[in-house]
């Protein structure tokens, strides 16, 4: 590019620098290349490689906060946002707990060392990266025979550099990269079409696993063919692994202190009680490596750490960013996250697992006997009521009949609600699977849901 | 103008230095406002900015793309030649020059008073205003938060074919919801209205009125009784539905899926695919609605297209690249999040026209179902045609009559069937606002239909 690329770390520090007296001063900047490929009908459909920059600038000054973001470094833009901010932070009402991280909430904990950045990942070539996404349409397009169509072969890749500091001296940054590839294929004809995709994640291109994405989706598309809708009844679900990480985000909400605080959570007040079944234990780990969410720091700069929320069934914590820990009167758990640098920081999580227990999925569907294997959800975030805990999903799967997967079936609905789910858990598989995302999941049985159909 | 047409001139023509059969530079100018009110406080005022332009380039079946936040010359060409590059690495073609057509029609909003013009402080007492309006409606409301946002979006695209065009995008929008706490848990309520307007959007939708609906729902709710289970008539109140046709036969209609064989609808262009009296339109003109624009994002003029008349499946929805491929004209649904993004077909404001029935008629002639007045979001497999929503407000009706409010219903179905299955359209008509997301790119909607029925759609409760 034209342009020298700005040194991410030193332009926060001169924002933060230029704070008036009685006045805090937060800014978050952002720099990201990526490479996206897209091929269908054995082309590349699309080839874009691009780079976004940005920096967040948060102003607190008498509790009063402020927000201005821009996605550009140049010096200018860079002035009016910090005059943006602080001109917000004259509007806002003040909140005694606002403020940002400080000596005190980074103290006590280490940062840990995770190795997050892949050098070869730059040093790929586009043309290698083009050849493997067409690789993939190929050998998936010729699978298996009962396959129509390959819906779509992606491959894409990104390297993330953030800074942060603010004037109260804390200062953080990350490099990071990741690396991804998924299909989808379709099957059946008309209205008795399925489809179903597979992927793989890793942080450089080396870690990419063709085949498997192909059998995922191979797997995942053919089991389904001839699915029909089936009477409604009670009975035992089994999760599959993605449908598990998916529930797990959902449910993150009711662990979020600030949630909590706002009188929102499913788990209010309810600290030190059995709230899943006995021997559930659920982790926040950002600092797991093997995580796609890893980080050694959060938002705010506090070093990351293993939350624990749930061991032996009883709830241990909720998690907290340093504003809402002083608010609830504790410390930061180091969770504070924000959607890149358009938003100030929040609370989530970064990597939610169940602990894996030691059961096959095979010796799952054996121990069940009868019961729907959900292969996936639709309408899991509009069909949650995330203050009640209510929910009904669409879903599609297989049902299981005497510990073997029976006849596939689309079109039902399935309901419970996020307490009783975690109460009802039966077993735990072994077969922990990592996502993009900020969960991880395993097969899981359900004692019981209401599963509605015909 | 947004960069000078000669600099556009250039940066085509660098674009195509290598070959190509078409290239197109589109530039984006974008500044947006938000505050939020939550438990009572004021909490946060955002302001927020972006330029850009993204450069493609298409030869053969490939698109290359690149984007940069440098709008000088040295930015620009760099795009333009990381585009080229992207598009074809090896192939070989002739120069070819760029001239752009006459100067470009600058667009002229519609729009009375400019909201960044508004003082920051006259929106913060709305929002409290809607703070005291929601609490007004019982002591049962236990939070209330409401957000105030508008954004301006200037946008400026010219292609190799020698087009010019600029539209200049002013969208406002205001939200509310209200917790209600009873003897069985706590409820929500929701509403949230959004306009291609300015300011004088709070002359035709008062912020009171936005927090009270959403508190009463709210509040109703609390007297919900668990949703039944299995296949019922539902009858979808006006504006209530829209969404759910949007999402599982508009997306079907959605040219790049239909290429893919990823749509129910591929190769049904003349049959029936609808009741007889049901039309499906796609409409970028509707005056003022959340998915207006006058050009889409790859400068072709909005347009208002039928895509099912009277039952028949008269045409799919196009972006520019695909209808060339086509050899047809763009139906003006090429947009795009965006200049860091590459457009593709996606719908605007989409609705099903109204018929001749009374609305009321429709609930008295229905003996056992559920009455929906809000839907939350919902999802479609468009291979299939599988859809499900979650129902934020419904109702049973029993015996021709509204009576008790349901609550964790979720309705699912498959698209072609529920428009077949459709028995009863009413005389009259509403709109919903929303945001559609298509392979991560988030675009504002509409979405509208008149009161109605269908015959049978499944319904998930808990119900025991």
């Amino acid at each position: 590019m034209s342009r020298e690329p700005v040194d991410l770390l030193a332009l926060c520090r001169g924002i933060a620098a230029s704070a008036a007296p009685g006045e805090e001063i937060e800014a978050f900047a952002v720099r990201t290349r990526e490479t996206d490929i897209e091929v269908f009908g054995g082309h590349v459909e699309s080839l874009s490689v691009a780079g976004i920059d940005g920096v967040g600038v948060r102003v607190v000054a008498n509790g009063r906060q402020g927000f201005a973001w821009a996605g550009s470094l140049d010096d200018d833009v860079v002035r009016d946002t910090v005059a943006d901010a602080r001109d917000n932070a004259t509007f806002a009402e003040p909140d005694e707990w606002s403020g940002l991280a400080t000596e005190a909430d980074v103290a006590g904990v280490e940062r840990a060392r995770l190795d997050l950045w892949r050098d070869d990942l730059l040093a790929v070539p586009t043309e290698a990266k083009v050849a493997f996404a067409l690789e993939l349409d190929r050998v998936l397009g010729a699978a298996d025979a009962r396959l129509r169509a390959v819906e779509s072969a992606s491959y894409g890749d990104g390297a993330v550099e953030t800074a942060l500091a603010n004037s109260h001296g804390i200062e953080a940054s990350l490099r990071r990269t990741v690396c991804s590839a998924s299909a989808s294929a379709l099957a059946g004809e008309g209205d008795r079409t399925q489809s179903g995709y597979g992927f793989s994640v890793g942080r450089t291109f080396d870690e990419l696993n063709l085949d498997a994405i192909v059998a995922m989706a191979v797997e995942r598309t053919t089991r389904l063919l001839g699915a029909r809708q089936v009477p409604g009844r009670r009975l035992a679900v089994i999760l599959d692994p993605l449908v598990t990480a998916s529930f797990l985000g959902v449910l993150s909400a009711a662990f979020n202190g600030e949630s909590m605080l706002k009188g929102r959570s499913l788990f209010q007040g309810r600290e030190g009680e059995q709230i899943a079944a006995p021997g559930v234990r659920l982790v926040d780990d950002p600092t797991d490596p093997t995580m796609m969410g890893a980080t050694p720091h959060d938002a705010e700069g506090v070093p990351c750490r293993r939350n624990e929320l749930v061991a032996d069934g009883v709830l241990q914590r909720f998690l907290h960013n340093t504003a809402t820990a002083r608010r609830a009167g504790c410390a930061t758990t180091g969770s504070a996250t924000r959607g890149g640098f358009k938003s100030t920081p929040g609370v989530g999580i970064r990597a939610l697992a169940l602990e894996s227990g030691p059961k096959s999925p095979a010796q799952i569907l054996a121990d069940a006997g009868d019961a729907l294997y959900v292969q996936s959800v639709s309408g899991l975030h509009s069909g949650t009521n995330p203050i009640s805990g209510d929910f009904s999903v669409g879903a599609e799967g297989l049902v299981v009949r005497d510990g073997a997967f029976a006849e596939p079936v689309r079109e039902v609905t399935i309901a419970s609600t996020l307490p009783r789910m975690l109460l009802d858990i039966v077993d735990i598989g072994s077969d922990l699977t990592r996502l993009p995302g900020s969960t991880a999941g395993q097969t899981v049985l359900i004692a019981e849901m209401t599963m509605s159909g015909s | 103008m947004l960069v000078d047409p000669g600099l556009l001139e250039a940066t085509l023509t660098t674009a195509l230095a290598g070959g190509g059969d078409f290239a197109e530079v589109f530039v984006e100018d974008r500044r947006s406002s938000s505050a939020r009110l939550d438990d009572g406080r004021i909490e946060e005022l955002v302001s927020g900015r972006e330029r850009g332009a993204g450069v493609r380039v298409v030869r053969g079946e490939t698109t290359g793309f690149a984007h940069t936040s440098d709008l000088g010359p040295a930015g620009l060409a760099d795009a333009a030649r990381a585009a080229a590059s992207a598009a074809a690495a090896s192939a070989t073609g002739t120069t070819r020059q760029v001239a752009l057509g006459g100067p470009g029609r600058e667009a002229t909003p519609d729009v009375v008073v400019l909201p960044e013009s508004v003082p920051k402080a006259t929106k913060i007492e709305m929002l409290k205003r809607a703070d005291d309006a929601a609490r007004s409606e019982g002591g049962a409301i236990r939070s209330v938060s409401a957000g105030y946002a508008e954004g301006r979006r200037r946008i400026l695209v010219a292609n190799s074919d020698g087009l010019i065009a600029s539209d200049d995008r002013i969208r406002t929008r205001f939200s509310v919801q209200a917790v209600a706490s009873g003897d069985a848990g706590m409820q929500t309520g929701y509403d949230a209205p959004g306009r291609t307007m300015g300011f004088e959007f709070y002359d035709e939708f008062a912020v009171d009125e936005i927090a009270r609906r959403a508190a009463r729902q709210a509040i109703t709710l609390l007297d919900s009784v668990p949703a039944p289970s299995g296949k019922v008539p539902v009858v979808l109140k006006r504006g209530a539905g829209g969404v759910l046709f949007h999402e599982a036969c508009g997306h079907g209609l959605e040219a790049d899926l239909v290429e893919r064989d990823a749509s129910v609808f591929a190769g049904k262009v003349g049959e029936r695919v609808a009741a007889a009296g049901v039309t499906l339109i796609d409409d970028g003109t509707f005056a003022r609605e959340w998915g207006t624009f006058a050009i889409d994002d790859e400068g072709q003029p909005a347009r208002s297209n039928t895509l099912i008349d009277d039952g028949i499946l008269t045409d799919y929805m196009w972006d520019l690249v695909r209808a060339r491929k086509a050899g047809r004209v763009s139906s003006g649904n090429g947009r795009r999040e965006t200049y860091q993004e590459l457009p593709m077909v996606r719908m605007t404001n989409t609705y099903l026209a109204a018929g001749d029935t009374d609305p009321e008629a429709i609930i008295a002639d229905t003996d056992f179902g559920v009455y929906c007045v809000q839907l939350g979001g919902g999802q479609v497999n468009t291979a299939t045609g599988d859809f499900v929503f979650g129902v934020t407000e419904g109702y049973l009706i029993e015996g021709g009559k509204i009576t008790r409010p349901i609550r964790a219903a979720q309705l699912i179905g498959n698209g072609p069937a529920a428009l077949r299955d459709i028995d009863a359209i009413g005389n009259d008509f509403a709109t919903w606002t929303g945001m559609c997301g298509k392979s991560g790119q988030s675009v504002p909607v509409s979405s509208g239909q008149p009161t109605l029925r269908v015959g049978g759609l499944t319904i998930g409760g808990t119900a025991a």
